[in-house]
């Protein structure tokens, strides 16, 4: 009994000093940026690796979730006789939630996933502590570049996500069922607005960015310097980036869009 | 891989990224539909407005001319105080009439401007004076019951 308290206690206690060392890395991570935008390349480089390869990811999904929002809408909307409002169903769901919201989880398991491993095989490999010793700062190195990266990118992918994603819904209503095209588009427009939703999307998309590349860059810091320490860490990535991207969402909803 | 091949790779990557974007702000959003440059605000009471929203749209013989930019309530006359965007291009006369319709049965409401016969135009501030309330569905159907009640007890 005891030793369960006990048990419990110190899972506790562990979550809360994980979370001031996180927060501590994120400052430090602010603190030694500066050196990656004097030397944009680094970021560029890491902007490939996590952006530019995510892109099909993206591009596959947002089409097909597009498709499903503009079958299952239909499907709905087609019981209040209101099929027209379809494009305002697709367009307010994915540029507010499904947009920022699914191309942050494929971004966690596509791109912090592999910066978690990456940054763990170099820990266990003793290149990072290489790198102190040669008074290399391996934060500005390797940490800021794939930081800011991620930063950048995100907003971008969730976009097109979107953008995809209307598409995709624009073919299946539109094109496959046949819903007028003038009211898709019409009725979206008057609908959607710019500073309330798709100024709103990217605000999310950009602290889910930011929360995602912070976890995966911890975890991959802060692993055991072992084959299974890596693995663990990666598991974790995922696992604590998608529910943080959740969680999120709620507050991040709640406070964007509960007057509207 | 070569830099130049990355670097082509990242700027594709960025310029579809805020193609993107610049679709979704253009032919998604509202930026690329309605934006009045020069606006007058002219006010109108209402004893009901029903469910109209700021940002509703006014229209004139179908036509799009201005935005609802603020609602409020007039604790002197008790009646709702509605404060209309209209585009300078389009002038309306004093005694204008100013109905909040319903687009369809169940669709949103906007306020639908019938210009009379005056000479003089609005100008910005004014008030228009002749307004027509929201349909409200329970009044409808009060006033049904009611007269179908007066009608039994003939």
């Amino acid at each position: 009994m005891i030793n369960t308290i006990r048990a419990i206690g110190h899972h506790i206690v562990n979550a809360v000093w994980r979370i001031g060392v996180a927060s501590r890395f994120f400052f430090l991570t602010l603190r030694y940026s500066g050196s990656s935008f004097r030397r944009f390349d680094l970021v560029i480089k890491e902007l490939f690796a996590s952006g530019v390869m995510s892109l099909i990811i993206i591009v596959v999904a947002g089409l097909f979730v597009g498709m499903v929002l503009g079958l299952q809408g239909y499907e709905t909307l087609k019981r209040y006789g209101s099929e027209s409002a379809l494009g305002v169903m697709v367009a307010l769901g994915l540029v507010r939630e499904l947009g920022p919201v699914m191309a942050a989880l494929l971004f966690a398991s596509r791109a912090g996933s592999a910066m978690t491993a990456e940054i763990g095989l170099m820990k266990a490999t003793e290149q990072i502590s290489a790198m102190e010793m040669m008074a290399v700062n391996p934060i500005a190195r390797i940490v800021a570049p794939r930081f800011w990266a991620g930063v950048i990118s995100m907003p971008l992918l969730a976009a097109m996500f979107s953008a995809v994603g209307i598409f995709g819904g624009y073919l299946v209503g539109v094109v496959q069922i046949g819903v007028d095209e003038g009211s898709f588009w019409s009725q979206m427009q008057a609908a959607v607005d710019f500073r309330e939703d798709i100024m709103n999307g990217i605000i999310k998309s950009l602290v889910f960015g930011t929360v995602v590349t912070v976890i995966a860059l911890f975890e991959g810091f802060d692993a055991p310097p072992t084959a299974e320490g890596v693995s663990g860490a990666t598991t974790r990535t995922v696992v604590t980036s998608s529910l943080a991207i959740l969680m999120l969402d709620f507050v991040l909803t709640a406070i964007m869009f509960r007057g509207a | 891989m070569e830099r130049t091949t990355l670097d082509l790779w990242v700027g594709m990557f960025v310029v579809a990224g805020i193609g993107a974007l610049v679709m979704l702000a253009m032919k998604v959003g509202n930026l690329g539909t309605y934006n009045v440059a020069e606006t007058y605000q002219v006010h109108a009471y209402f004893a009901n407005i029903g469910g109209l929203k700021p940002k509703a749209s006014i229209r004139s013989a179908g036509v799009l001319v201005g935005r609802v930019t603020e609602i409020t309530l007039d604790t002197e006359r008790y009646e709702a105080n509605v404060v209309m965007s209209l585009d300078k291009r389009y002038q309306f006369p004093k005694d204008t009439f100013a109905n909040i319709l319903t687009s369809g049965l169940l669709g949103e409401q906007y306020i639908g401007l019938m210009p009379g016969g005056d000479s003089e135009m609005l100008k910005n501030g004014e008030v228009v004076k002749q307004t027509q309330s929201a349909m409200v569905l329970e009044d409808l159907i009060g006033k049904f019951i009611y007269s179908k009640a007066a009608e039994t007890s003939k």
